[in-house]
């Protein structure tokens, strides 16, 4: 299935979809493949695999805390894709990398084993708009999509661009700051989202900050997708249930009757 | 025409650009027009120029140092950036992005530190314009640059210990970026060095360029003519950026000196131009030590100011060009050049510093009464418990 597939999906019936996001090789690679088929049984709708980065600076403590612990492992791009490979999900895969570990893997390789290990598309948070010509060209060319990230910061004029680049959905960062949990849920996110709304057909999905059922009912309520990621890497490091912790939220990704995004 | 660079979008050549998170990308943007808008606004110039003569100490003098040139067998002159207000080159820029920062309206300053001299020289410059300071800094450097903490927690600044990674500078200049993500507002992000995405490589290249401006007037005035060779010292690069500009056009050589450490092995040294490879850190393309899946690398020096796994675009630029030669002193070649300054001209220069030197002195036999400038970018008293203890 396609990502555009999954919105689709979740369109009809009147829901957004759940995107979990976990780091690969956290806490072992092995490990991390089987949450992630979890979290795929669990009820998310797409899978973002983040791939371990020495210098995460756009992440909070915890994805910080699992991508360290992922390298000290000696965890890679390369056998991370191969473990992609034999697992072989329901729903879509997309990758959440840094840039320097994509460029060191080197461009066409990449898109090549990415797309043999089903995976459907990359989100690369240090790679805006105007540095991402080379990558949108590939990535096309491959029939993957690269997904462009949009902050509260950014302008009209900015917003405009991503709209009309982003393939797949378009990232919507609900809030100034690093990913991980917070307590308050972000007023920023649902302005951000209707101003992209005015912009594009392009589904939007907001991320960064939200952990909670209520928050991803909250997002669910203006946006086409929510992303959780910090939280389910807590859960997992604190032996929660997990697998009940995404159905609740799946759960709170369906929107009472007469409500759509 | 080398001295037009960037282009529009950051590059020098195929190094720089901005590869920043989105959050930040308005904050950037906004950052490029004030600094043009300041650039040709005499009255933002009039600020600085008199800020640098009368608070920084500029100019510095160049100074002929007569007894390690007879040793040396060249025309040996220091360019004395030691001899600036807070003790190093650093001041050169915060003063100029501190005021950027109240031009644009904000309220506090955030900024990383490797050996403390940036850290300190920001922590200033926000005490002398009334602006709230944060400094990133490893626990590592703390430990190193004991000093220094001290100094910009008497000046007023919060010095936040940074855990993370290898808790030198790499991991300093993160944090920086994670507090300036969530602070854009009413933050401004004083980079220390010509790294970090467009536009900093070229404000700080800009700022610390008054360094070169005056030394190839002062050389003209003291020997009638040009230097045969300027050496710096390169981290980041920004005393070097800043005594190389100047010389671009000309036909002096120029050497770029990187933290040898203590061998040619990686997670040994700080010298990415000598051996590492292109890829991205902290907002530019350019050269930095990476493992072959692309993780940013370890680094060794013995000076922490050196001690950082990237280097300026520019830099990257003026290598593959050819326009500048870059090479290694390692950790005891800089120490013996520290002792040398001290005991023979009776200066003590920053262990950074002392790395430029140390080639100088190593190689002056192919500088045979020639004239030679070192940029002197710093002063040794925060090495001094460091250099004590390795004796």
């Amino acid at each position: 299935m396609t990502v555009a597939c999954v919105f689709r999906k979740c369109r009809s019936r009147n829901e957004a979809a759940l995107i979990v996001y976990y780091t690969a090789g956290f806490p072992t690679l092995d490990a991390s493949l089987e949450t992630i088929s979890m979290l795929a049984e669990a009820g998310a709708d797409m899978v973002e695999v983040g791939i371990p980065f020495s210098d995460p600076v756009a992440d909070g403590q915890t994805i910080q805390h699992a991508s360290h612990t992922a390298l000290k492992q000696g965890v890679t791009l390369a056998n991370i894709l191969k473990s992609l490979a034999s697992i072989r999900l329901d729903v879509p895969v997309v990758l959440m990398s840094y840039l320097n570990p994509l460029l060191a893997y080197g461009m066409d390789g990449l898109m090549h084993d990415a797309r043999d290990s089903g995976v459907s598309g990359f989100i690369v948070p240090d790679l805006p708009v105007e540095e991402g010509g080379l990558w949108e060209k590939k990535t096309r060319q491959a029939g993957l999509d690269l997904i462009y990230l949009a902050a509260p910061t950014s302008s009209i004029t900015r917003l405009t661009r991503i709209a009309a680049r982003s393939s797949g959905f378009i990232y919507c960062v609900a809030v100034k700051g690093v990913t991980g949990v917070r307590q308050k849920r972000s007023a920023d996110a649902k302005q951000l989202v209707r101003k992209i709304k005015t912009l594009t057909d392009t589904p939007a999905a907001v991320g960064f900050g939200v952990s909670t059922p209520e928050q991803v009912r909250h997002a669910a309520g203006f946006a086409d997708g929510v992303i959780v990621g910090s939280r389910i890497i807590q859960s997992i490091q604190q032996h929660e249930d997990t697998r009940a912790l995404v159905r609740s939220m799946k759960k709170a990704c369906r929107r009472p009757k007469g409500v759509s995004s | 025409m080398r001295r037009l660079l960037p282009n529009k979008k950051g590059y020098f050549g195929a190094y720089g650009g901005r590869y920043a998170p989105e959050t930040l990308m308005q904050a950037l943007d906004e950052l490029t027009c004030a600094y043009g808008a300041a650039k040709r606004d005499p009255a933002f110039q009039k600020q600085i120029r008199d800020l640098l003569t009368n608070y920084v100490g500029r100019p510095t003098p160049l100074f002929e140092a007569r007894r390690l040139s007879a040793r040396a067998g060249c025309r040996l002159f220091l360019k004395r950036e030691d001899l600036t207000h807070t003790g190093s080159h650093k001041i050169n820029n915060t003063i100029g992005q501190v005021l950027l920062a109240r031009r644009l309206g904000k309220t506090r300053v955030v900024a990383e530190t490797g050996a403390g001299q940036h850290g300190v020289a920001a922590a200033t410059a926000c005490a002398l314009m009334d602006m709230k300071c944060a400094v990133y800094m490893g626990t590592e450097d703390m430990r190193r640059q004991k000093m220094n903490v001290f100094r910009m927690d008497l000046l007023g600044a919060q010095v936040i210990p940074v855990e993370s990674g290898s808790r030198t500078l790499k991991d300093a200049i993160n944090e920086a970026f994670r507090d300036w993500v969530a602070n854009t507002d009413d933050t401004f992000y004083c980079f220390g060095s010509v790294v970090g995405p467009h536009p900093y490589p070229r404000i700080v290249r800009d700022f610390q360029g008054v360094i070169g401006r005056e030394t190839r007037k002062q050389i003209r005035n003291l020997t009638g003519r040009l230097p045969d060779l300027v050496a710096a010292c390169v981290g980041g690069g920004s005393n070097a950026m800043g005594i190389f500009h100047a010389f671009l056009e000309d036909q002096t050589e120029l050497v770029g000196v990187e933290a040898g450490g203590r061998g040619g092995e990686p997670e040994e040294h700080g010298a990415p131009l000598n051996f590492g490879s292109v890829g991205v850190l902290h907002g530019a393309r350019s050269y930095l030590m990476q493992d072959a899946g692309g993780q940013v690398l370890r680094t060794h020096s013995v000076s922490a100011g050196l001690d950082y796994p990237g280097v300026g675009p520019e830099h990257a630029f003026l290598k593959d060009s050819g326009r500048v030669r870059y090479v290694t002193a390692n950790d005891r070649e800089a120490l013996n050049a520290f002792r040398m300054l001290s005991c023979h001209e009776g200066i003590l220069p920053a262990l950074e510093s002392s790395h430029a030197l140390a080639w100088v002195l190593s190689n002056a036999r192919d500088w045979r009464g020639k004239i030679v400038i070192v940029n002197l970018s710093g002063r040794g008293d925060k090495d001094l418990e460091l250099v004590e203890s390795l004796t």
